[in-house]
Formats: structure tokens, C-alpha cells, sequence
């Protein structure tokens, strides 16, 4: 009884992950090169309808996830122009970004698609569907090792795999690569970066942008991979929850992963839990699991699981000397 | 080292800038409204007709406004000392406990005047212990308030949803909300000052917080410019380090005013649990918490600002409701849409227009300085 709960949960965990490590990952190229950003949200959100829209008028789920990736993209360009070109309160222009997502996603929806703010049911060849690996049935008879086979690694959306990928892709862009460490440098003392004859408003641009990009990939698994179609605030603060992950695992790629695997598990755990009491602890109210990863990251926020120190640059507008 | 603008003049500052950037925001919610297939025109007189054309439609006008004074001066009192309170939300959802815990114990004994200062009371202590938790976190460990306030938006969703459905919810009922409270529970409206007017307040639920509201925008202006702890709450936010410098105690500042931001939020309450649905409901703020950050910024985190900024909000979201109505396209959700805009224009980007209207002021003068040496010649 209990090795296929556990089983099940693992499982739902892999599929309610992905949006958080692409969105947790695309607060970390911004939040790393001193821009915040409270947006996830929002740009998550528009790029989730702009996926389920496009992809229902054209019927093709990688045009969709184009149009979600443009959209995500082009919200962040704005934050990127608010906070960087007119040097304006980062968090004032991420808090404007998520709600003229959440207003205009539903206005556009009801204008265009008369569904009530929702797009259109997306048919099987418009969504991205699950792959099986190589023999996972018959692998899947094996005891222990063939269900873990079987259900956790084989058998999800092609974006699941592309978000744990992009967390060795992002490790090493981060610490391998020398837009990773101007990147990193920018965040930490932007005048360093400027002295050495580096654009400070241009590396940061980029970093907002690769922000977008994965939002967009957030977006388009929500509306395209997990579901079939976007409805009205389908984010349901995930991109709040992928920021507290990004703080939980202190601005680091791998332990972004794991923060995300996390929150996604106790996502699980509160999905299941509800109506059934666990052994040993009895009835836990579903409430209180919803609000853990918040309990938790505010909990590590006041120091009690060691420190979590952001980028040392990070929300000040960079004005070059004069 | 130079400010990087130039320098505006005070009527500029204070009023044109801010008129130019929510004009900005208002014409391209009027765009937004063109691509949902409507006409922004046709909008806009609804709007005003609806939220102004009539006793009703300005006692719920007034009404929403006084929430929105509520939230707007709790951000406004966090940005004069630097701090950004995005927390109003949960405060106020708190704040909401605080009223009705003293309306449940007193309603059936006594008029409202008795249970009304308790209310005040109880939703301004709740709203101020919501914050207290962030302020402190931030004063004392260094935790950034932003943060820790939105994720404590989240955790006073989740405790007022496990109170009220498995606490405060009436045995055998359904709904997840508090029974209804009596007579002793429920404000008084000033339906009788439209009346004077001239004007039929219908059902508009208008009522006694809004001259609470007034009370908190004059006590606000007190504290903040009229006091030696206001001088040091503006101090710090102007510069932690000169602040530090002056030997104020920067920790204390700090807490205090996120308390009081707190209890500001938490009394936004009253208005809704006592005035309105006189019972406790889930979900009652329904955003109004985030409006508070348009408004201040829009009254540029001054009360005199505030109270105009928060009647056109109240204007959007009672107007709102009518264009809902006659234009299916355009939900109420476009409230949200505006409330963005004005956010990003007033606030991101305020200084986006500065530039062109300091140029434009300094060829003015220059020309007029012109004009005056030829004339003098």
C-alpha cells in the first residue's frame, strides 16, 4: 500500500515540477545579474494563454510554445526597459507586469475566444504529448527499478525533460561560460563590470531576456503539456512559489532543482492528502501543507537554515558616475 | 554627482507628471478595450455614468474608495521610510478576523457604537501583527520585506481558509464564512449625506469607515510630517546611512512603520465585514490590498493625493461593473488591466516623461527669460 502511493506521488511530483524549475531557473539569470523580479507570474501567465491561443488557431503545439516564448519575452523586455533604461523600481514594474497579465489574458480570451477568458479545448496534435522510453513496459515488470523506470523517468512531456535539462545547461552557462561570470559579476558590483569596458545595461538586457525565455517555457507546459487549454489565472501563484524556490536554494542552479522538486512533492503530498490522514501524524489540514513552501522559505529567509544572501547588486538601478 | 533629471517645478512635479503618466495608462487601456472589439469611447461614458450618474452608483463609488484610502495610505506610510509593504492584502484579510471576532462575542448585546471601537481596534492590532512579522524580519535579520510580505499574503490565505471552514463556520452550515452578524455588528451607512444632496443612495453600502478613513488620512499626515518619528521614518527612507549617521534607531523605525502600514491595511476590513457583508467571507479583499500600491503611487504616497487616486479607483471598480454589463468583452477584469498600467507608468517607469517635460519647461523659461531682457532693453 504504501510503495505505490509513494510511487504515485513521486510521479505527480516530476509533473507539477517543470513550470517551477523554468520559472525558478528564469528568476536566476535576472535575479544573478541584479535585476528582481517579482513578474514570474505574470509572464508565465501570458505566455500559458498565448501558447493555448495560437496553438488552438493553428493547430501546432511548437508554434505555440514560439508564441508563448515571444510573449514572455516581450513582457520582459518592458521590465527590462522599466528597471534598467529608465533605472524605475523593479518590483513596482514586476507587480504592474503580473497584473496586466492577469487582466488582459482573461480579456483577450473572452474577446477572441467567447469561452469565458478560456482558449479553446487543444486536440492531441496540438498539445505536446508524453513519450515512453525504450522498453519502459516491459522494464516496468521488474521489480523496484522497473516501476522508477517506468513511471518517474519514462513517460512524460518532452518539456519535462527539457526543464531537468536545463538545469546542468544553466550550471554551466552560470559558472563555464564567460557571459555566466560577467553575468554573475554584473549582479555582485556593476561598476567592476563597467570598468572593464562591459555594457552593464546590455548584460543585463540579455539576462532579462533568457529570463523570458524560460517563462515562456513555464507558460507553455501549464497550458499545452499539463493541460489542454488555458483558463483564467491557471498559474495559481506558481511563479510566487518559484521565486520563494530561487531564495530556498539561494540563487544556485542545482539546488534550484531540488528546492522546485520540493515544493512540487508537498504540491503532491496536499493533492493527495486531502480527506486522508497520514500514519503516525494523523489529519494534517490541507491548508497548512499548501502553505508550507511560503512557511519554509520564510523561515529560511530569517536565517534559521543558513543565510540566504541575494545578489549584492540586486534592485539597484546602475547609474554610471558622473 | 548630479540628480540624473533635471530639476521640475513643484506644480509639475506633484501634478503634471503624474496626470501625464495616468493619462498615458488610461489611453492604452482605452487600446486594450479597442482590441477586445469595443468602442473605448462608449466605455468610458458608461463608466462615468455608472460609477457617478446617479445616489447609488456614487454611494458604491465612495464605498470601494474607501477601501482603497485604507490600503493606499498603509503603502504610502512603507515608501516614505523605503520599505514596499506588498503585504496589504494578507493584513487586511487579517484584519478582517479582528472585526469579527469582537461583532461575533458582542453583536446580540449591545449597539454598534459599542462593538465599533473594539472593531477598530481588533482589525488595526491583526493588521499590525501580520506586518509586525515582516518588519521584524527585515529590521532585525535582514530579510527583504517584498519577499517575506507576499509569502505572507499566501500564509493568511491559508490560515483565514483553515479558520473559517473548520473554526469560525456556523455547525451544519455550508458556506465557509461566519454566521451573520446582528444590529451590533453592523454600520450605520451615510446614505443620509447623498440624501442632503439631493441624491437616492439606494442600497449602496456607504458607511460609517469612510469618515474612519478620513480620520486615518489626517492622522497619517501627522505622523509622518508633523512628528519627530515621522522625521525619522522620512529620513531613513531617503538615506538608511545619513539616518544611521543622525543616531536614529534604525531597527525600531522600521518595525514600527511596518506596524502601522499593517494596522492601516487591517482596518480596510471594517468597511467590507462590518459595513457591507456583515459576516466574514472567504476571500473578502478580493484585491483591494493590491490596489493600495496603484493608489499610493498615483497620490504620490500623500494623503491629499491619496483620497482623490482612491476615489477614481473607486470609480474604475464601481463603472467597471456597469460596462461589465452592457459590454460582455469587457469583465472587471480590466480593472486589473488599468490598475497595471497605472502601476507601470506611475510608478516604473515615473520618469519616463521627465526628460521631455524638463526640456520643455527649460525652453519655456529660457524663452520667457528671452522675452523679459528684450523687453528690458
Amino acid at each position: 500500500m504504501f510503495w505505490p502511493t509513494l510511487l504515485d506521488l513521486l510521479e505527480s511530483t516530476v509533473r507539477v515540477s517543470p513550470p517551477l524549475i523554468f520559472a525558478a531557473l528564469a528568476g536566476l539569470y535576472s535575479e544573478r545579474s541584479g535585476i528582481f523580479d517579482i513578474g514570474l507570474e505574470g509572464k508565465m501567465l501570458s505566455a500559458a494563454f498565448a501558447g493555448g491561443a495560437v496553438a488552438a488557431v493553428a493547430h501546432s503545439a511548437y508554434l505555440g510554445l514560439a508564441a508563448a516564448i515571444l510573449v514572455s519575452v516581450a513582457l520582459a523586455l518592458v521590465h527590462a526597459y522599466a528597471s534598467i533604461t529608465q533605472r524605475g523600481n523593479q518590483i513596482v514594474s514586476g507587480v504592474a507586469i503580473n497584473f496586466i497579465a492577469s487582466g488582459a489574458t482573461v480579456i483577450l480570451g473572452q474577446a477572441w475566444f467567447d469561452q469565458g477568458g478560456r482558449t479553446p479545448q487543444l486536440d492531441a496534435a496540438s498539445r505536446f504529448s508524453t513519450i515512453a522510453f525504450p522498453f519502459a513496459a516491459d522494464v516496468g515488470k521488474v521489480p523496484v527499478i522497473g516501476p522508477i523506470y517506468d513511471h518517474i523517468i519514462s513517460g512524460h512531456f518532452v518539456l519535462t525533460y527539457v526543464a531537468f535539462l536545463m538545469v546542468p545547461f544553466t550550471w554551466w552557462v552560470l559558472y563555464r561560460t564567460r557571459f555566466g561570470l560577467r553575468l554573475r559579476a554584473v549582479g555582485e558590483n556593476p561598476g567592476a563590470v563597467d570598468t572593464a569596458g562591459i555594457s552593464v545595461a546590455w548584460l543585463r538586457y540579455r539576462a532579462v531576456m533568457c529570463d523570458g525565455v524560460l517563462c515562456g517555457f513555464a507558460g507553455a507546459y501549464l497550458s499545452m503539456a499539463m493541460t489542454s487549454g488555458f483558463v483564467k489565472d491557471m498559474t495559481a501563484g506558481r511563479g510566487y512559489i518559484a521565486l520563494a524556490a530561487l531564495i530556498f536554494a539561494k540563487w544556485r542552479p542545482v539546488q534550484v532543482m531540488f528546492a522546485c522538486l520540493l515544493f512540487g512533492f508537498l504540491d503532491a503530498l496536499g493533492i493527495r492528502m486531502q480527506g486522508n490522514a497520514l500514519p503516525f501524524i494523523g489529519q494534517v489540514p490541507g491548508q497548512l501543507i499548501q502553505a508550507l513552501p511560503y512557511i519554509l522559505t520564510v523561515v529560511l529567509l530569517a536565517g534559521f537554515i543558513g543565510k540566504a544572501i541575494p545578489p549584492r547588486a540586486g534592485g539597484q538601478p546602475y547609474v554610471k558616475e558622473r | 554627482m548630479s540628480t540624473p533629471y533635471g530639476k521640475l517645478p513643484p506644480s509639475a512635479e506633484y501634478f503634471l507628471l503624474p496626470l501625464v503618466n495616468v493619462v498615458v495608462a488610461f489611453l492604452i487601456s482605452g487600446l486594450v478595450v479597442l482590441i477586445a472589439g469595443e468602442s473605448p469611447l462608449r466605455a468610458f461614458e458608461l463608466l462615468i455614468k455608472g460609477s457617478l450618474g446617479y445616489g447609488e452608483g456614487i454611494g458604491y463609488t465612495l464605498y470601494y474608495a474607501t477601501n482603497f484610502i485604507f490600503t493606499g495610505l498603509a503603502v504610502a506610510v512603507a515608501f516614505h521610510c523605503g520599505l514596499f509593504n506588498i503585504g496589504g492584502e494578507g493584513q487586511a484579510y487579517l484584519g478582517g478576523l479582528g472585526v469579527a471576532l469582537p461583532c461575533l462575542w458582542l453583536d446580540r448585546f449591545v449597539p454598534w457604537y459599542v462593538t465599533f471601537p473594539l472593531a477598530v481596534a481588533g482589525s488595526a492590532a491583526f493588521g499590525a501583527l501580520w506586518a509586525l512579522i515582516p518588519g521584524y524580519l527585515q529590521a532585525r535579520r535582514g530579510s527583504h520585506v517584498v519577499i517575506t510580505t507576499i509569502m505572507f499574503n499566501f500564509i493568511a490565505s491559508s490560515l483565514m481558509v483553515y479558520l473559517l471552514v473548520h473554526v469560525l463556520k456556523p455547525v451544519g452550515a455550508m458556506a465557509p464564512q461566519t454566521r451573520s452578524f446582528e444590529a451590533g455588528g453592523q454600520l450605520p451607512t451615510l446614505g443620509f449625506l447623498l440624501r442632503l444632496l439631493g441624491l437616492d443612495p439606494g442600497i449602496a453600502p456607504f458607511n460609517v469607515s469612510f469618515l474612519v478613513a478620513l480620520v486615518a488620512c489626517f492622522f497619517v499626515w501627522l505622523i509622518v510630517w508633523r512628528t519627530k518619528f515621522g522625521y525619522e521614518l522620512r529620513t531613513l527612507g531617503q538615506s538608511a546611512k545619513a539616518a544611521r549617521y543622525a543616531g536614529i534607531h534604525e531597527a525600531r523605525i522600521i518595525i514600527l512603520t511596518m506596524m502601522i502600514s499593517g494596522a492601516l491595511a487591517g482596518m480596510m476590513a471594517l468597511n467590507n465585514v462590518m459595513g457591507e457583508q456583515f459576516s466574514l467571507q472567504l476571500d473578502f479583499v478580493n484585491g483591494a490590498g493590491f490596489v493600495g500600491i496603484a493608489v499610493a503611487l498615483m497620490g504620490r504616497s500623500h494623503p491629499v493625493g491619496i483620497i482623490p487616486a482612491a476615489i477614481l479607483f473607486g470609480i474604475l471598480y464601481q463603472g467597471g461593473a456597469e460596462i461589465a454589463f452592457d459590454m460582455p468583452n469587457i469583465s472587471r477584469d480590466m480593472i486589473v488591466v488599468i490598475q497595471g498600467l497605472v502601476i507601470l507608468f506611475a510608478g516604473a517607469l515615473e520618469n519616463m516623461f521627465r526628460p521631455a517635460l524638463a526640456s520643455a519647461f527649460a525652453s519655456f523659461g529660457a524663452r520667457a527669460s528671452r522675452r523679459a531682457t528684450a523687453a528690458g532693453e
